[in-house]
C-alpha cells in the first residue's frame, strides 16, 4: 500500500505537533445564515450556542440580505447551477462581463476580470504581466494570498516596512535600474484595520515611475465617501494601475475575487492568469446576486455610513472603558494583547459570555503583537455591541488589563 | 567585534526592526527562526550583502538556514569572498 501505516504515524504527529503548538485551527458549525446574531455548535457535538459575531467580514450586513437572495434565486432560474467550464471554453455568460463592466465602473478603473477568489486573483497576477526584468515591492504586512502570488513570479521580491513611506523610497530608488517596479499594497490591512497611505505612495510612484497594485478586500463597498475603497478614500481614484478585491466579504459574502486595472493589464490577466485559465466560471447565481449587491450600494450610502458609525461607537466605547487599540478608522478593530495564551484565554471566555470574536498571534501577526480582532458590521445593533462591550469589560476586569499600557501588559503577561 | 559583523548587524536592525520596537539582538540571534526576519523579506538582505561585498550569492546558498543568525552570514559572505 502506498499511503503505509508509517505514512499515516509521521504525518498524524505532524498534526500533533500542530496541537502542541498551539496552532491547531478547529472550525465552529455555525447553523444558520450569516449574521450579527449566529447559533454555533462548539465544541462540535454541543448544544447551539447564540452569540453575537464580532468575527465576520460581512461588513455591509448583506451576506443574509433578502433582495441580493432573490436575485441569486433568479439566477439560479434563468442561468442554471454552474458552468462546468473555464471562462474561455464556455464558461461566460453575458452575465459575467455584465458584472466585470459594473465592477470596473464602480472601483473607477478601465477594465476588470472576475476570478473564482481574491486569493485566486492575487496568485495569479504577477506571474501574468511581469518578468525577471522588473520588481515587486511589498508593504510588509500584505496579505498571505500576495506573498503566494509573488512567490509564483519570477521578478525580483523586494519589501518596505509597513507604511513607511521614507522605506519605500530608499526602495524605489535602488531598483531604478528595472524595466518595472511595481509597489504593492494592501488597501485595509486585514489583522492591523489600517489604512494604506495611498496619496503618498501614487505621489512616490510617480516621482519613481512605478506602477501601484492595491488589494482592497477590506475595503471594497464601504471605504471611501460612497464605498469604492482605499483610493476614493486617499483621493487617488483611476491613479491605481491595478486592484484586487473579493465579493466574499462586504460585497455579499458568497465568493469570487477580481482583477481590475489598466486594460492591457487586464488583457494579460485574461491570456495568462492560470488560476483564471484553469478554474470554472463564477457560478451564475453568485453574480447575479452579486448585481443585485451593486445596485443596493449604488443607488443609497446607508449600509456603509451605518458601518462607519458602528466602528466609531465600538471605537469609543472600548477606549472609554481601558483598552489598548491598534489606531484607524476602519471596521477592523483590534484588540491589544501581545501575549498569544492571554488573547487565546479572552476569547474564549469572551465565547462564554456569548461574544464570537478571534484571538490572533505568531505567526498570523508579528511575534509580541498577540491580539483579539473584532470586526463591525452594518447588521450589527447598539445593543449588540452594548453587550459586547459588557462582555469585554467582564473578561478585561478578570484578566486586569483595563486602562493597562501595552508596557504594563506586557509586565503582567510577557510577550 | 569585526567590521563585517557590525555592518551587517546595522543593517539588520536598520532594515527590519520598526522604530519603537526595542528588541535587541547581536551576531548570534536568530533573525529567521526567531521571526525579526521573514522568509520573504530576507531578499533585501542578499541584495544588500551582494553589493556591499560585490560578490554573488546563489539562490541555493540563500537559505534560512544560513541566514539564521549574523555570525553565519559572515561565515558565508567569506566563503565568496575567498571564490
Amino acid at each position: 500500500m502506498a499511503y503505509s501505516n508509517l505514512a499515516r504515524e509521521v504525518f498524524q504527529q505532524e498534526v500533533n505537533n500542530l496541537r502542541e503548538a498551539g496552532l491547531f485551527k478547529e472550525e465552529r458549525h455555525i447553523h444558520a445564515p450569516q449574521d450579527a446574531e449566529i447559533e454555533v455548535e462548539f465544541p462540535a457535538g454541543s448544544s447551539l450556542k447564540r452569540v453575537i459575531n464580532m468575527c465576520a467580514n460581512n461588513y455591509l450586513g448583506l451576506s443574509n440580505n433578502p433582495e441580493v437572495i432573490g436575485a441569486a434565486k433568479d439566477g439560479l432560474n434563468q442561468y442554471g447551477y454552474g458552468m462546468s467550464s473555464v471562462r474561455f471554453i464556455c464558461g461566460t455568460q453575458n452575465i459575467h462581463r455584465e458584472l466585470e463592466k459594473r465592477l470596473t465602473e464602480f472601483l473607477g478603473t478601465e477594465d476588470t476580470l472576475l476570478f473564482p477568489s481574491c486569493m485566486d486573483a492575487n496568485a495569479g497576477v504577477f506571474e501574468a504581466i511581469l518578468n525577471d526584468q522588473d520588481v515587486m515591492i511589498a508593504d510588509r504586512l500584505v496579505h498571505a494570498s500576495i506573498v503566494d502570488g509573488m512567490r509564483l513570479c519570477n521578478a525580483m521580491r523586494d519589501t518596505f516596512k509597513h507604511s513607511d513611506m521614507g522605506h519605500l523610497e530608499e526602495k524605489l530608488q535602488d531598483h531604478q535600474d528595472k524595466r518595472y517596479r511595481i509597489i504593492i499594497t494592501d488597501g485595509v490591512f486585514s489583522m492591523d484595520g489600517d489604512l494604506a497611505r495611498l496619496d503618498e505612495i501614487v505621489e512616490l510612484a510617480e516621482k519613481y515611475d512605478s506602477m501601484v497594485f492595491v488589494d482592497d478586500s477590506h475595503a471594497s463597498g464601504f471605504i471611501g465617501k460612497t464605498g469604492r475603497g482605499t483610493h476614493e478614500h486617499c483621493g487617488v481614484l483611476g491613479k491605481i494601475d491595478l486592484i484586487t478585491t473579493t465579493l466574499g466579504k462586504a460585497l455579499g459574502g458568497a465568493s469570487g475575487g477580481c482583477v481590475s486595472g489598466r486594460t492591457e493589464l487586464v488583457e494579460l490577466c485574461r491570456q495568462r492568469a492560470r488560476p483564471y485559465l484553469f478554474s470554472n466560471a463564477v457560478a451564475p447565481m453568485i453574480i447575479t446576486g452579486a448585481l443585485k449587491v451593486f445596485e443596493l450600494i449604488s443607488g443609497s450610502t446607508e449600509r456603509r455610513d451605518k458601518l462607519e458609525e458602528n466602528t466609531i461607537y465600538w471605537r469609543r466605547l472600548l477606549t472609554e472603558v481601558g483598552f489598548d487599540l491598534k489606531k484607524g478608522e476602519s471596521p477592523i478593530v483590534p484588540v491589544m494583547l501581545y501575549n498569544a495564551k492571554l488573547a487565546q484565554d479572552m476569547a474564549r471566555d469572551l465565547y462564554a459570555e456569548g461574544i464570537y470574536a478571534i484571538g490572533f498571534f505568531f505567526p498570523v501577526v508579528p511575534r509580541g503583537q498577540a491580539r483579539i480582532r473584532t470586526q463591525l458590521s452594518a447588521a450589527h445593533e447598539k445593543h449588540h455591541l452594548d453587550k459586547a462591550l459588557e462582555a469585554f469589560v467582564k473578561v478585561g476586569k478578570k484578566f486586569d488589563i483595563l486602562g493597562k499600557s501595552k508596557k504594563e501588559i506586557i509586565a503582567k503577561y510577557g510577550m | 567585534m569585526d567590521d563585517m559583523k557590525q555592518v551587517i548587524l546595522d543593517y539588520v536592525k536598520r532594515e527590519y526592526l520598526e522604530e519603537d520596537d526595542d528588541t535587541e539582538i547581536d551576531e548570534s540571534t536568530p533573525l529567521i527562526t526567531g521571526g525579526i526576519v521573514d522568509s520573504f523579506s530576507m531578499v533585501s538582505l542578499k541584495r544588500f550583502l551582494e553589493k556591499k561585498y560585490g560578490i554573488q550569492i546563489p539562490d541555493a546558498d540563500a537559505s534560512p538556514q544560513v541566514f539564521d543568525t549574523v555570525n553565519n552570514i559572515v561565515v558565508l559572505v567569506n566563503r565568496y569572498l575567498e571564490k
